[in-house]
C-alpha cells in the first residue's frame, strides 16, 4: 500500500477498493485515467506533415542536433483527447466557485472573449505600422484613462505583464526619483500584512527589505512604521485592501509620514475589486500602484491567462514612466513614445520593461468589462465583492475562528485560523476535505501572522445559492475537524489522487519526467 | 554549557566562546515538516538580530536571525542531505550552525530556558 510521511494512503485503489471492482482500464467510468504524454510508446509516428527542410548551409558551428530528441509521437486524436482528458481533472472558475483568497477568481464574461476576436483586435501585430493600428491602441489609451480616473492618479504605464512585474515597474520609478535626486537610499520597509511578492520585488530591485509588525486588528502599525523612517527608506510598500482582508485605514497618514521622510509609497493594488469606484488611490497619497487586469477588471487568471498589471503613478513618479507608451495627438490620432524619440519626449524614463505595448489582448478585455459595467456598475462590483465576503465572514461565525472579525466587517476576503480544530487536525485537512466536497481549496497558510490561515475571496460573481451552497460544504468539513473526525485525514477521498505526500516532493523533487530507455535529448 | 533563548524562537548554546545555534522545538512545531535549510558559509559575519539562515517548511519560509553577534565557524551540513533532522531532534543533530562570539555581553538580554518556556506559554 502506498503511504505517505503521516501514514495516509495515496493510491486511490488502495481504499477505494473495499467498495469498487478494479477496472480492467483503470478508468472509474467517466474518470479517465490518463498516462502522462511522455509514456506512450511510440516515438517514431508523427501526426503532422512537415516539408523537407531545404538545404542551407548550417551557421551552428557544428552545434547543430543529430539524435533524435525523444518526443513523443502522436496522431492529432490522441493529441487532442490527451490534452481533453487532462482538462477534466483541472478545476475551473468556468465549473464552480473558487474561493481562491488574493486571486480574485471571478468569472470571465464572454463579452470580453467576443470583443477580444475581433480581427482588428486579434490579428494584428506589435511591428505592425502605428498608422494602420489606430483602434487599438485608441483601446490602449481609453484604457489608460479609465484606470488614471478610478484611480486618481497622474499616468499609468500599461506594459507591465502582471502584478510582480507591476511592483518591479513601481519601485525601478521609485530608484529612478531617487537616483534623479542624487539620493542612494537603500531601505524599502514591507508590513506583515503586505502581499508575499512585495518583499521579494523589494530584494530583486537590489534594496535591502525591513518588515513592519501588523497591530492586533491586522493593519499597519502606524507607530512602528514612522518610528522606523529616515534618510535610508527609499519607500514603503502596502497592500491595501491588506491581504488580511482589511482596509488600512491609517493610509492617509502612512503616505503623509512617508513622503516627510523623503520616501515614496507603492501601493499593492491586487485588492483593487475592494474599492474600485469607491476610493482613489491618488487621494491616499499613493505614488505608484499596479492594477491586476486579471483579477478586478475580470480578464483571464490562472491558466488561462496572461496576466496584466498597468501601473498608475504619481505626479512625482510620472517622469520616470517606462517606454514605451500611447500619446494622443492633437488631431486626434495616436503615436506611440518610444526610444527613437525619447529624448524629447520623456527622458526620464528608467527605460522598457517588456519588448511591446503590454497585454493587447486583456487590454481589449478589460476595456470591455469596464464599457459593459459603467462606472456605477464598477462601484456595484467593489460593493458587492465586499458584500459577499462579509455573508461568508458571517456564515462562519461560531463555527471557525476569525482573527479579525471582531475588526468589523473585511473587504474583499475573510480571514480564518486553525483556532479550535481537534487536537492534530488542521488547516489542511479542511482544504482536502474540500476537495471532497467539489470545491478547489482556499488559499492556506497565508497571511503568515495567523496561525494556521484560511483565506477565502468569494468575488462578486457568485450569487446566494452558489455562496449557501460553499458555506454549508466548508461548515460540514469544519464540523468534521472540530469533532476530530478521523475520516477527514485521508481526506480527499473521491479526487483520482489520494493526499500527496507533500514533505516528500519538496525534499526530493522530481522535476522532468525520464526514462532511461527511451532516446534522449543530445546534451 | 549554557543555553539561552530568543523570542524568534532560536536557541544558542555557548560553551567558552564558541555558541551553537539552531531552532527551538516549538518553532519546528510551528513550521511543520521542514523541507530545506540554507545555511551561511563558514567566516561569514552576522550581526544580532541579522538574518543569518533560512528554513523552509511545507507551510512557509522563514529567515532564521542571529542571536548575537559573530562570526560562523561550522554549518550543519547534515541538515542538506535530511533536513527532516529539525523536525526530530531540533535542539540537538538538527543545529543549524556554530558562532565564534563576538561580545559575550550580547547574551545578557536573552532569555533562560524558563523564561523561554514561559514566553511560548504566552503566546
Amino acid at each position: 500500500m502506498s503511504m505517505n510521511s503521516e501514514g495516509r494512503v495515496t493510491r486511490p485503489e488502495t481504499l477505494a477498493a473495499a467498495d469498487a471492482p478494479a477496472t480492467f482500464t483503470g478508468n472509474r467510468a467517466l474518470m479517465l485515467e490518463e498516462a502522462l504524454i511522455f509514456e506512450r510508446d511510440d516515438y517514431a509516428r508523427t501526426g503532422v506533415d512537415i516539408a523537407e527542410a531545404p538545404a542551407t548551409s548550417s551557421r551552428l558551428g557544428g552545434l547543430e542536433r543529430h539524435r533524435a530528441i525523444g518526443l513523443p509521437g502522436l496522431t492529432e486524436p490522441e493529441a487532442v483527447r490527451h490534452y481533453t482528458r487532462l482538462s477534466r481533472q483541472n478545476y475551473a472558475i468556468d465549473l464552480g466557485l473558487f474561493p481562491l483568497g488574493s486571486c480574485t477568481m471571478k468569472h470571465n464574461p464572454r463579452l470580453n472573449e467576443k470583443m477580444a476576436r475581433l480581427p482588428g483586435f486579434a490579428d494584428i501585430h506589435p511591428l505592425a505600422p502605428v498608422d494602420t493600428v489606430q483602434g487599438a491602441l485608441a483601446v490602449i489609451d481609453e484604457l489608460a484613462q479609465w484606470l488614471v480616473t478610478l484611480t486618481g492618479m497622474h499616468a499609468v504605464a500599461m506594459s507591465p505583464k502582471a502584478g510582480a512585474h507591476g511592483e518591479l515597474c513601481g519601485l525601478l520609478a521609485i530608484r529612478a526619483a531617487h537616483d534623479a535626486a542624487g539620493s542612494d537610499r537603500s531601505m524599502i520597509l514591507v508590513p506583515e500584512s503586505a502581499h508575499g511578492t512585495n518583499p521579494a520585488t523589494a530584494a530583486f530591485c537590489g534594496y535591502k527589505v525591513e518588515n513592519i509588525p501588523a497591530t492586533a486588528d491586522g493593519r499597519v502599525d502606524l507607530d512602528a512604521l514612522t518610528a522606523r523612517l529616515g534618510p535610508d527608506v527609499a519607500g514603503v510598500m502596502i497592500t491595501n485592501p491588506n491581504t488580511c482582508g482589511l482596509f488600512e485605514r491609517d493610509m492617509k497618514r502612512i503616505s503623509d509620514a512617508v513622503h516627510a521622510a523623503g520616501g515614496y509609497v507603492y501601493c499593492d493594488g491586487a485588492n483593487f475589486n475592494a474599492i474600485v469606484g469607491r476610493v482613489r488611490p491618488g487621494d491616499l497619497g499613493i505614488d505608484a500602484m499596479h492594477i491586476n487586469l486579471h483579477k478586478t477588471f475580470s480578464t483571464p487568471h490562472g491558466g488561462g491567462g496572461p496576466g496584466s498589471g498597468p501601473v498608475v503613478l504619481s505626479a512625482a513618479l510620472a517622469p520616470y514612466a517606462p517606454l514605451p507608451f500611447v500619446a494622443k495627438q492633437p488631431d486626434g490620432s495616436f503615436r506611440l513614445i518610444e526610444e527613437e524619440t525619447a529624448d524629447q519626449d520623456h527622458p526620464g524614463s528608467f527605460g522598457r520593461m517588456s519588448a511591446f505595448h503590454g497585454q493587447m489582448g486583456m487590454f481589449t478585455r478589460a476595456l470591455t468589462y469596464i464599457l459593459s459595467h459603467g462606472a456605477d456598475g464598477l462601484r456595484q462590483v467593489a460593493g458587492d465583492a465586499v458584500l459577499n465576503a462579509n455573508y461568508v465572514l458571517r456564515s462562519l461565525d461560531g463555527l471557525l475562528d476569525a482573527p479579525f472579525g471582531p475588526s468589523g466587517p473585511c473587504m474583499h476576503e475573510a480571514l480564518f485560523s486553525d483556532d479550535g480544530l481537534a487536537p492534530g487536525f488542521t488547516t489542511l485537512d479542511i482544504a482536502k476535505g474540500l476537495i471532497d466536497e467539489g470545491f478547489h481549496p482556499m488559499t492556506m497558510y497565508f497571511p503568515l501572522v495567523v496561525h494556521g490561515a484560511m483565506l477565502i475571496e468569494p468575488t462578486e460573481t457568485e450569487g446566494k445559492a452558489a455562496l449557501d451552497q460553499f458555506v454549508g460544504a466548508l461548515r460540514s468539513v469544519a464540523e468534521r475537524a472540530k469533532a476530530g473526525d478521523e475520516a477527514l485525514k485521508a481526506a480527499p477521498a473521491f479526487a483520482p489522487r489520494r493526499r500527496l505526500d507533500e514533505t516528500a516532493a519538496a525534499r526530493k523533487p522530481v522535476l522532468v519526467w525520464k526514462d532511461e530507455t527511451l532516446p534522449q535529448a543530445a546534451e | 554549557m549554557t543555553t539561552y533563548y530568543t523570542e524568534d524562537h532560536e536557541w544558542i548554546a555557548v560553551e567558552g566562546g564558541t555558541a551553537t545555534v539552531g531552532i527551538t522545538d516549538y518553532a519546528q512545531a510551528q513550521l511543520g515538516d521542514i523541507v530545506f535549510v540554507e545555511l551561511p558559509a563558514p567566516g561569514t559575519n552576522v550581526a544580532k538580530g541579522g538574518e543569518a539562515a533560512v528554513v523552509e517548511s511545507v507551510k512557509a519560509a522563514s529567515d532564521v536571525f542571529a542571536p548575537v553577534t559573530g562570526t560562523v565557524s561550522e554549518a550543519n551540513g547534515a541538515l542538506e542531505e535530511d533536513p527532516a533532522l529539525v523536525n526530530s531532534a531540533p535542539e540537538g543533530d538538527g543545529w543549524f550552525f556554530k558562532l565564534a562570539l563576538a561580545d559575550p555581553a550580547e547574551l545578557d538580554g536573552l532569555m533562560d530556558a524558563a523564561a523561554y518556556k514561559a514566553f511560548c506559554d504566552s503566546l
